[in-house]
């Protein structure tokens, strides 16, 4: 089992605190949460995609250029829901996998931060594209430069996401990995990311048949050529476009896998997921073909099958992802308890500290009272001149007559001067030490 | 030790952290939790100053509708990217600090995803049903009702965090009670959120106070009326404030008390901590004046005397938040880990055997006399990289430079000693975790750095060496040994049984 990992893989030691959560319910709800998010963040996405390719189209056609009006509008509260909804499984999976993600981000870390400002302008954009829709209507080339701004960092932000978690399933890699584009060669991110990037457009097009299918939506309102029908049958057509295009790519991702993630057990998940979809496909080729009348036939089943399939595949992501770390885990363990041996030996037997004192000779009877000094005063007190505290000579002129109060001073010390911070109190030093140093302090001559 | 170490050479790690968190905590704040029931009330009094017949007031609606936009513009951009952000930088800079609060505190932050859910939910039909709201009385006063909903989930979403907050600052009671409740009933918890609810409101009214002159016209009626009640706002919360910031500067516990003169910079800065004081003062009171000036003469107020108190609030809450960061040192969590994320119990292990041969990533497993400058490097990197950078924010020359002069060539044997016992006199300075060679080598770095301008370009730069007796190969001997010493151990029982 272990021949897999080669003899560079670092064994990290794991966060020695107990799981919050029994680990089952920690990864239910880390794949629950992730795909919720997951869904908001392929709408997101999905919507700024197709406004930018409506609004080049509606250059010419006043209806896509509404068309483009109204899935902008969606993207305020998807992207809101994106962010809020990301929160939960980033917290499962620094439960989980502590020491594996946060190495990947550690890794990457630069581009990893840079996720802050790139969603921020990105989301920026897209509210100024709104916002200024009805301004800008005499200079569209400029609305379509700020959405197509918008949506080149929308399309960017989902590889940093999927360098890290990918780069986290495979320790053999971290020692030869340099930054976030070293990590972005390695061999199945970019299959990985097309494979979201087409199950965004899917998801969208469900989403767009839905929202503009609805009764309460007023259509009539926008659009005076399209018709309710020509929107389903173009959302539905993205849907099934996209989920052919699924069984491409979905091989590609599993062929560029690195081997050691996979059992049986995955591939039955991968396969349940898949043909889970083919009835959903057929239903949507029916619906598209059919009679305009009906097309809404089958959308309820149509949206449980796909996202059965959904969550088939993010289960076999994670049974992927459990396998993969499976064996690096154990290691850790082993290396971890070892660690807490040895720490709580070291406890009860603590080192003995071999002074480290070093006695210049040249200064006869006040040598040790000079390295005590040298050791715990000397980083507030100099000599001639204040640095944190006042200078020796001044002490040695204060104190000239009474070394026992020196000595109290130093043990338990007061505020005498507004303008200087208080000086901490050196009760670690014994009466012996305090002795030697008085005697260092006092022998300072102007 | 056990992550690779990001490191900022120039920015400096903690003060990534510190941009980031400052932004947040003023936008959360300001724009959120004082923010929106200001601007709910300021909605609320459109519907009651409202001609029989009208369901608001439609000027002063819209009035109050564009400062929304501007709150939920900013709120929902850079203010959720920056929450979020905090935790991205954390979990770079400080991993096995955050890796630990989080499997203590998973259902504390769960909650408050719950609860920060909702006023996601709730800010999102708060504003974008507004205009829909305005066609009958009835849908107006449930959208008014929504603005209070939302009002209480962001209060309860900061009641949340400051429990967190509190109990990384408490030291002591992280190992003897793991649990939420703690963090809710510990001494620190409850004077943070007197401070801090007050001082939210006074700052949402100041910023709304600048919104409403942005978007009412001069001379005009609505701009005094809005003045008016802007003021009011600032003068019932005002001294709340202030008080608050008394109450929890005295609940502070002894220790964190003793390091705040050295919060706001270094010891040789100590004035600046007066400054605090003066910001403080300040900032409340340039509040106060414009808010009296607002109620006495409304119509002489502009843009830029509002500005200033404006910009002197959010200061106040930044220098507060910096402040309060401080104040947690030599710890990130107090009593059990410390700001160089190493666990105080494993200090003994680190002192008998060094750190390196514990570190999951060094170049250098052991210190020798050809690798002495490479080692010093990595146990800085380990052991002071949270805090310090070598030619940067907080640089390691330059402190020593402000204790030994400028011009003065480093010696080894002084930085050694320095730092050997710097954790007594520097109370937020943790010990030096490492061995005497390793101390050697340290010192040795540092006169490197000075005399050759040397950066260090981080993890996330460069990459990892990954230490020999922390990879696969030894771990996997290290199981070998222990399956031999258990069968060893069964061999012996049996021969003793046989006996």
């Amino acid at each position: 089992m272990f021949q897999i990992l080669q003899i560079n893989t670092p064994v990290p030691r794991n966060i020695p605190l107990d799981l919050p959560l029994p680990e089952w319910l920690l990864i239910t709800l880390l794949v629950v949460s992730f795909l919720l998010h997951i869904i908001f963040v392929n709408l997101m996405i999905g919507g700024t995609v197709l406004t930018l390719w409506c609004q080049i189209i509606g250059l010419k056609d006043k209806d896509y250029h509404n068309l483009a009006h109204e899935i902008s509008r969606t993207i305020t509260v998807n992207k809101s829901l994106a962010v809020v909804l990301g929160v939960a499984p980033l917290l499962s999976i620094s439960t989980l996998y502590a020491t594996h993600f946060y190495t990947a981000t550690s890794l990457t870390g630069g581009m990893w931060i840079a996720i802050i400002p790139l969603v921020t302008v990105a989301f920026l954009l897209t509210y100024l594209n709104k916002y200024t829709w009805h301004v800008l209507d005499k200079n569209k080339p400029l609305s379509i430069a700020i959405i197509a701004t918008a949506t080149a960092l929308f399309l960017f932000i989902p590889l940093i996401f999927l360098v890290n978690v990918n780069l986290m399933l495979f320790p053999e890699k971290w020692g030869t990995v340099k930054g976030f584009f070293s990590a972005l060669l390695l061999p199945n991110v970019f299959p990985r990311y097309l494979h979201f990037i087409t199950a965004s457009m899917a998801v969208t097009g469900l989403f767009i048949f839905w929202y503009m299918g609805r009764k309460s939506y007023p259509f009539e309102e926008y659009f005076e050529r399209l018709t309710r029908y020509d929107i389903k049958r173009k959302a539905y057509s993205l849907t099934l476009a996209a989920t052919v295009a699924q069984f491409i790519i979905g091989p590609l991702v599993m062929l560029t896998l690195p081997t050691k993630g996979f059992d049986w057990r995955l591939i039955l998940v991968i396969l349940s997921g898949a043909s889970i979809a083919i009835p959903a496909m057929w239903w949507i080729w029916k619906a598209i073909t059919g009679k305009p009348e009906n097309i809404d036939n089958h959308f309820g089943k149509v949206v449980i099958a796909l996202s059965i399939t959904v969550i088939f595949m993010g289960s076999g992501r994670h049974v992927y992802r459990a396998n993969a770390l499976a064996p690096h885990q154990k290691l850790m363990a082993a290396n971890t308890a070892e660690f807490e041996r040895l720490s709580k030996e070291a406890r009860e037997n603590p080192p003995i500290e071999q002074s480290d004192l070093q006695l210049d000779s040249a200064l006869g009877p006040v040598a040790k009272g000079a390295a005590i000094f040298q050791m715990n005063c000397s980083s507030c007190h100099k000599e001639n001149e204040k640095l944190v505290g006042p200078p020796m000579t001044e002490m040695a002129t204060i104190y000239a007559t009474d070394k026992n109060g020196l000595k109290q001073w130093i043990k338990a010390p007061g505020k005498k001067r507004p303008d200087y911070p208080q000086m901490p109190a050196f009760a670690q030093l014994t009466d012996d030490d305090r002795e030697e140093l008085a005697n260092y302090i006092l022998s300072i001559k102007k | 030790m056990d992550f690779p170490m990001f490191h900022l050479d120039w920015l400096n790690d903690r003060f990534l952290i510190a941009l980031i968190a400052i932004l947040h905590v003023c936008i959360n704040h300001g724009l959120a939790v004082g923010f929106i029931p200001y601007i709910t009330r300021l909605e609320q009094q459109g519907v009651m100053n409202s001609h029989a017949g009208q369901i608001t007031n439609p000027e002063w609606d819209s009035m109050v509708y564009k400062m929304m936009k501007v709150g939920f513009i900013i709120t929902t951009t850079l203010g959720a990217m920056t929450g979020v952000g905090i935790w991205l930088s954390v979990s770079v800079v400080s991993p096995a600090s955050i890796a630990s609060l989080i499997r203590v505190f998973y259902w504390a932050w769960f909650i408050e995803w719950l609860v920060f859910v909702t006023e996601v939910v709730l800010i999102l039909i708060y504003f974008l049903t507004w205009k829909n709201s305005n066609k009958s009385l009835n849908a107006k006063l449930r959208h008014i009702k929504f603005g209070w909903f939302l009002s209480i989930f962001s209060w309860i979403t900061m009641a949340i965090i400051v429990s967190i907050l509190g109990f990384m600052m408490d030291p002591g009671n992280w190992k003897s009670h793991h649990s939420l409740l703690n963090g809710f009933s510990n001494p620190i918890y409850l004077p943070q959120l007197f401070f801090r609810t007050p001082t939210a409101m006074l700052i949402g009214g100041i910023f709304g106070y600048l919104l409403s002159i942005i978007f009412t016209k001069k001379n005009s009626e609505i701009r005094a009326r809005a003045v008016k009640q802007s003021s009011v706002w600032i003068l019932i919360w005002a001294p709340l404030s202030l008080a608050g910031a008394i109450f929890y500067y005295r609940a502070m516990p002894q220790a964190m008390k003793d390091n705040m003169s050295t919060a706001v910079g270094t010891l040789e800065f100590a004035q600046y901590y007066d400054l605090l004081k003066w910001i403080i003062i300040g900032a409340i009171s340039t509040v106060l004046i414009i808010a009296i000036a607002g109620l006495w003469k409304p119509k002489k107020i502009h843009f830029a005397m509002v500005l200033f108190p404006c910009i002197m609030a959010f200061g106040f809450l930044g220098i507060f938040e910096r402040v309060r960061e401080f104040i947690r040192k030599p710890y990130v969590i107090g009593g059990y880990m410390y700001s160089n994320l190493l666990r105080e119990e494993d200090y003994p292990l680190y002192k008998r055997d060094g750190i390196l041969k514990y570190a999951t990533y060094t170049s250098t497993p052991e210190v020798t006399e050809t690798n002495k400058v490479e080692a010093g490097k990595n146990v800085f990197v380990l052991t002071c990289s949270r805090c310090h950078t070598t030619q940067g924010i907080n640089s390691i020359v330059t402190v020593f430079e402000k204790m030994y002069g400028k011009d003065k060539s480093f010696e080894e044997a002084s930085i050694a000693a320095f730092t050997k016992g710097m954790h007594n006199g520097r109370t937020f300075m943790p010990e030096f975790p490492g061995n005497r060679k390793e101390l050697d080598a340290l010192a040795a770095y540092i006169k490197h750095l000075q005399q050759t301008g040397d950066v260090i370009e981080g993890a996330q730069n460069e990459g990892v060496v990954v230490n020999p007796n922390q990879s696969v190969d030894a771990i996997v001997k290290l199981l070998d040994k222990q399956v031999k010493d258990n069968a060893d151990s069964m061999v012996k029982i049996q021969t003793a049984l046989n006996k």
